[in-house]
């Protein structure tokens, strides 16, 4: 089997998802193109090169519909020979993307394609594209359906996190983000966004708080109680895990990925394709994996994709140097890292989309080249990424730097 | 035309008038005939040009209609079994479905044949009937206190199938459909107008020509959703209103019914389905789930129970024949505790007098004041007057004199459970009374035919066993001593109609029915603590078993002190081995040790912090000689223990002759101590697995749980030949 690599990848900083977000004004298919622009500029690409950009997009309608991929390569310029593909597996859309422009690669199909994906959550909004699974009795029932929130209140109810275990976690975000800003360890890969004069949009994640702290979380109310005791969800969610008594309400906007804009790529080829682009590979994709797990639970894939992928790639959990988990919710990433038994260092060590942002469909191909510059940096070997995903899904991927 | 169950007349001004009135009913109903005759008006309506409309009314004075024969339904599911043998699954399917659609292409006929319909309705007008109105394009209801309208079919475990789900929810919100749908609650006519169900409330006499006029000022004879450009109340299913709508909905199925009731499932999905179709796909996707669910074991089931015998037993099913109407004019209750007081209550709230004594002139005023709390309370809920109150209280007579009696038809004796005080005050009563008054004794524990030994005439001398709260719970137990006569029954069973409760009847033994039953439950939560099993998922097992609290809930709810009272008793009468040492040891720590008696000591398994929801004690697990992880308990095993101790416990009862008809023990237990309504009943449990599966599963319980499992041996006779509680009680 043929071998994928990275060749290189950018991001969009992350623009708050509202209508008082430096992003608002920006089209989410020009979102995604200024990040095909800066692939294609940054290497100088010969873009008749590129077989395919699969974009993750998770509310693919009204201006993102329509095979956003394909459109925003246009609009790179990419010219009428590369073809698009817009895919969906929700939060993990982006990092899907760029396993499944490498499983083309490795299969030996194309020699070189582009992964990544785009939201702009203000402009769609979350849950523009509808769903199903939420709504219809005959699937919502049977699968335990609760709103995200209720689910990471029940992770940390069962698992034992209380709301000032959650909102630490939160502090550690946003102060881990804020520090590699201020370090500049973000800046080889975050592209500003720019107007059509070439005038400077956005250039620094937006919604990051270096002063948060304890006090200032425990003033907010817990986000997900009323919708959980009202809306019947606490109740779905002691069903499901009947040794959990009540549901404990302890996530709130603070301690929950933030509603973004955003986009990113990433430049995945074989060692032939880096040949003819004249580039050195930066990592390999070693394995990669999805997988379904607990549904009332929802956001625990990791724990199980985390093993299944390294099974994939015949390693241990020592093997990885760096893990970097999407910080959905607090309780998700505790989880996690007691699942795992992990030092805190070596997990999402420059912060994540509490401080950040998650840009649904992007966030994937985000995390997983911020972890690319990290391993860079510190002349390390070795990272794992993995999302969380509605309907109780999980997604991993294991690079290893060349 | 020729209409058997209709008059038919039309006036000078071409507006046609039926009138439903079925010869040799009470009420009328919906039947093959009833349909046949719908079917001749649509088409008289609509093919003679002279007429201009219909105004469809019933011919009975207090009521429209209950709804459709549901002996009906059941007769289709009977031709299905024999189709699915002779023909196959498939043409049986398809037989059933468009026989069981039937009803609703009817009501779908009249509300499409062109011509105006209106409903006029007085008194109730349910399931089926209601349907029909629906279907009218205009409805009038009179202002009659006793006018009702509503689609409770859900409550029987089936869902309004012929269009109820697709027009009630395109008349109303669609929360609101929902929640009205799944209550199936009756509706009088003011609400029902302001929900929008109906369009008029009228005195009765003038509906009939408000009906005429509305016709004749062109009503329209196209309803709402056929009109184009109609939009639905809450908007499009997909849409940011419908997300704050259906996620929700479906969460408060599964709350509301642990996912036990199918219909309510059906109901939701025919509206979510059927609102994002125009109406005659909408009527057919509701026909599809109908089908199904007319099918499930659940309806047949519920509407053996909760419908037939139900309604058989409060008509006095059990009531000896021979015996002459008695005649029910005062009660005497002795002692006046929270029991006589309760009954008290709903025996002059029936209209009855109440002589009501107890051992000085303060106790039984005492007494007589929770009538006033309750009635009081009832007046701040604006369902009764100041009146009604004053009227009730008048009927009450309190005081310390037991000659007061001597004006009772029939005594209910409701003091302290203690063999002594009992005799003393049945000694005592009986030196008052006219000689032949009935006397009942109201007990939980005693046997009637010892208390009997006290009484100078034992055939005169019946239990009736109410439960706590009197005045809200349904049942009454009444208990036949061995020498209890037909007369003492009779007047029992004519008593608990009157105060509109439903009577069983059981013969004497410890605990006799629904107790027995409720115990095996609780005692089965004490095992369930003894293996380890986390205490929530024991509470859990119970709620989503289909029982009203978890085993320890219920526990705390009779005080974990009476639990250990009966134990000790019992192990002083039978020995150490009649009871369980480590349940007793267990009890003694929580009891005598810790002062954790329940709900009324604010601690028992549960700690009930004042303003806060009742939560477990924390350290219960201390208590625990194991612990299991939640991952290695199995949920259907112990709602499968749950549901099976006590179906055991009602299947040795018919054993040992304690209940004599399964419809007792099916509607008691679900009255009783709210046995898993879906189920239809302990014994219904039983057949609607199949005996010869639930003894398997019981053989297999006992393996591995202990013998207490173990199928009793008339239950295991039954289940290898075959054979039903129910078959067996018909051949009898």
């Amino acid at each position: 089997m043929a071998e994928a690599f990275i060749y290189d990848h950018v991001r969009t900083p992350r623009g708050k998802g509202k209508a008082d977000g430096s992003l608002h004004e920006v089209t989410a298919i020009e979102l995604g193109a200024q990040t095909l622009r800066a692939i294609r500029q940054r290497s100088d690409l010969d873009v008749s090169l590129v077989e395919d950009v699969v974009f993750g997009c998770v509310d693919p309608v009204g201006e993102a519909g329509a095979d956003i991929a394909r459109t925003a390569a246009l609009k790179a310029g990419y010219g009428k020979t590369v073809p698009g593909v817009q895919i969906n597996r929700f939060c993990a859309s982006g990092l899907d993307a760029v396993n499944l422009a490498a499983a083309q690669v490795m299969s030996g199909n194309k020699e070189l394609a582009i992964g990544g994906g785009v939201e702009s959550m203000s402009r769609v909004g979350m849950g523009a594209s509808g769903f199903g699974i939420a709504v219809d009795p005959s699937v919502a029932i049977d699968t335990y359906f609760m709103p995200q929130g209720v689910a990471a209140d029940l992770i940390a109810t069962k698992f034992g996190f209380s709301r000032n275990d959650v909102d630490a976690y939160s502090v550690q975000s946003h102060k881990r983000a804020h520090a590699a800003w201020e370090k500049g360890y973000f800046n080889s890969s975050v592209i500003p966004v720019k107007d059509i004069n070439g005038l400077t949009i956005l250039a620094r994640d937006e919604t990051i708080r270096p002063g948060a702290d304890m006090q200032g979380l425990a003033s907010l109310k817990p986000a997900f109680a009323m919708m959980g005791e009202q809306g019947g969800f606490d109740a779905v969610a002691t069903f499901a895990h009947p040794d959990v008594e009540f549901v404990n309400h302890v996530h709130h906007a603070g301690n929950s990925s933030g509603i973004v804009d955003g986009a990113a790529a990433v430049l995945v080829g074989s060692k032939k394709a880096g040949k003819a682009m004249g580039k050195a590979p930066r990592a390999r994709i070693k394995a990669y994996a999805t997988i379904g797990s607990d549904l009332a639970l929802m956001l625990t894939g990791p724990v199980d994709v985390t093993e299944l992928v390294l099974k994939k790639a015949k390693m241990e959990l020592k093997d990885i140097d760096l893990f970097e988990l999407n910080e959905a919710f607090a309780s998700v990433v505790l989880r996690y890292q007691q699942a795992f038994d992990l030092d805190p260092a070596c997990l999402n060590v420059n912060g994540g989309a509490i401080a950040m942002g998650h840009p649904l469909g992007a966030t994937g191909a985000m995390i997983l080249g911020m972890v690319l510059d990290e391993l860079e940096r510190t002349g390390k070997q070795t990272a794992l990424i993995t999302l969380c995903v509605a309907a109780g899904m999980g997604v991993a991927t294991i690079i290893e730097r060349v | 035309m020729k209409l058997a169950n209709f008059r038919f007349e039309t006036d000078a001004d071409g507006i046609a008038l039926a009138t439903w009135d079925m010869a040799g009913r009470s009420m009328n109903v919906i039947t093959p005939e009833v349909m046949s005759d719908l079917e001749t008006i649509i088409k008289a309506v609509a093919e003679d040009a002279a007429i201009k409309g219909c105004v469809i009314t019933s011919g009975k004075p207090d009521s429209f209609s209950g709804g459709a024969d549901l002996t009906m339904l059941q007769g289709l599911g009977v031709e299905y079994a024999r189709l699915v043998k002779s023909k196959g699954e498939e043409p049986a399917m398809s037989y059933f479905f468009e026989e069981s659609r039937k009803l609703s292409l009817l009501f779908r006929a009249l509300e499409t044949c062109g011509k105006p319909f209106v409903a006029v309705i007085n008194g109730v007008c349910l399931g089926g009937a209601f349907e029909l109105a629906l279907a009218c394009h205009h409805r009038i209801v009179s202002d009659d206190p006793k006018t009702r309208v509503g689609l409770p079919e859900v409550k029987v475990g089936l869902f309004p199938g012929a269009g109820g789900t697709q027009r009630a929810a395109r008349l109303m919100q669609t929360g609101d459909a929902l929640q009205m749908l799944f209550k199936g609650e009756q509706i009088k006519g003011l609400p029902a107008r302001n929900m929008g169900l109906v369009h008029q409330v009228l005195p009765k006499e003038a509906m009939v020509e408000a009906a005429r006029d509305w016709i004749k000022a062109g009503g329209s004879g196209v309803a709402p959703w056929d009109e184009k450009g109609f939009k639905l109340p809450s908007n499009k299913v997909h849409s940011p209103a419908g997300m704050q709508i259906w996620p929700p909905a479906n969460a408060i199925y599964r709350r509301e019914t642990q996912g036990n009731y199918p219909a309510a499932q059906a109901i939701l999905s025919s509206v979510y389905e059927g609102l994002q179709l125009p109406m005659d796909l909408g009527l057919r996707v509701e026909s599809r789930y109908f089908a199904k669910i007319l099918r499930s074991t659940e309806a047949a089931m519920m509407i053996r129970t909760l419908f037939m015998s139900m309604q058989d037993l409060n008509k006095g099913a059990r009531r000896p024949k021979a015996e002459p109407a008695t005649s029910l004019k005062t009660v005497g209750v002795v002692g006046a505790g929270f029991m006589g007081a309760g009954v008290a209550y709903v025996t002059a709230n029936a209209g009855m007098n109440v002589i009501l004594v107890d051992r000085d002139q303060e106790a039984a005023d005492k007494g007589k004041a929770y009538s006033h709390k309750l009635m009081s309370d009832q007046i701040m809920k604006g369902r009764a007057k100041t009146a009604d109150r004053e009227a009730l209280l008048d009927r009450i007579t309190a005081t310390a004199d037991y000659s007061a009696l001597a004006a009772c038809d029939l005594i209910i004796e409701a003091v302290f459970e203690d063999p002594k005080v009992k005799d003393e005050v049945i000694r005592k009563i009986e030196g008052h009374i006219r000689p032949g008054t009935i006397f009942a004794s109201n007990t939980s524990t005693l046997p009637i035919t010892g208390l009997a030994k006290s009484s100078k005439a034992a055939d005169k001398f019946i239990g009736i066993h109410f439960f706590s709260p009197v005045e809200k719970m349904m049942l009454v137990e009444i208990i036949m001593g061995k020498k209890t006569g037909d007369a003492a029954l009779a007047m029992a069973i004519d008593y608990v109609r009157a105060i509109k409760k439903t009577p069983i009847v059981v013969n004497d033994a410890r605990g006799f029915f629904a107790n027995r039953c409720v115990l095996g439950y609780i005692a089965e939560g004490y095992e369930m603590l003894l293996e380890g099993v986390p205490p929530a998922m024991i509470e859990a097992a119970g709620r989503q078993a289909g029982m009203p609290v978890g085993p320890l809930s219920l526990n705390d709810e009779i005080a974990l002190d009476l639990g250990l009272k009966i134990m000790k008793a019992t192990e002083v009468q039978l020995g150490p081995n009649a009871i369980d040492q480590r349940q007793k040891a267990m009890l003694v720590e929580m009891v005598d040790k810790l002062g954790r008696m329940g709900r009324k000591a604010k601690k028992g398994f549960y700690d009930y912090p004042e303003g806060a929801p009742k939560r477990l004690w924390p350290d219960l697990v201390k208590l625990q000689p194991a612990h299991l992880k939640p991952e290695q308990v199995d949920m259907t095993m112990l709602k499968n223990r749950l549901l099976a101790i006590q179906a055991l416990e009602a299947a040795r009862t018919v054993e040992e002759g304690v209940v004599t008809d399964p419809r007792e023990a099916d509607v008691g237990s679900i009255l009783g101590f709210g046995f898993a309504p879906y189920t239809g009943g302990t014994l219904s449990y039983i057949e609607g697995l199949g005996a010869a599966r639930f003894v398997a599963m019981c053989d297999a319980l006992a393996k591995s749980y202990g013998p207490r499992f173990k199928p009793n041996k008339q239950l295991r006779e039954m289940a290898k030949a075959g054979g039903s509680y129910y078959a067996a009680t018909k051949a009898a």
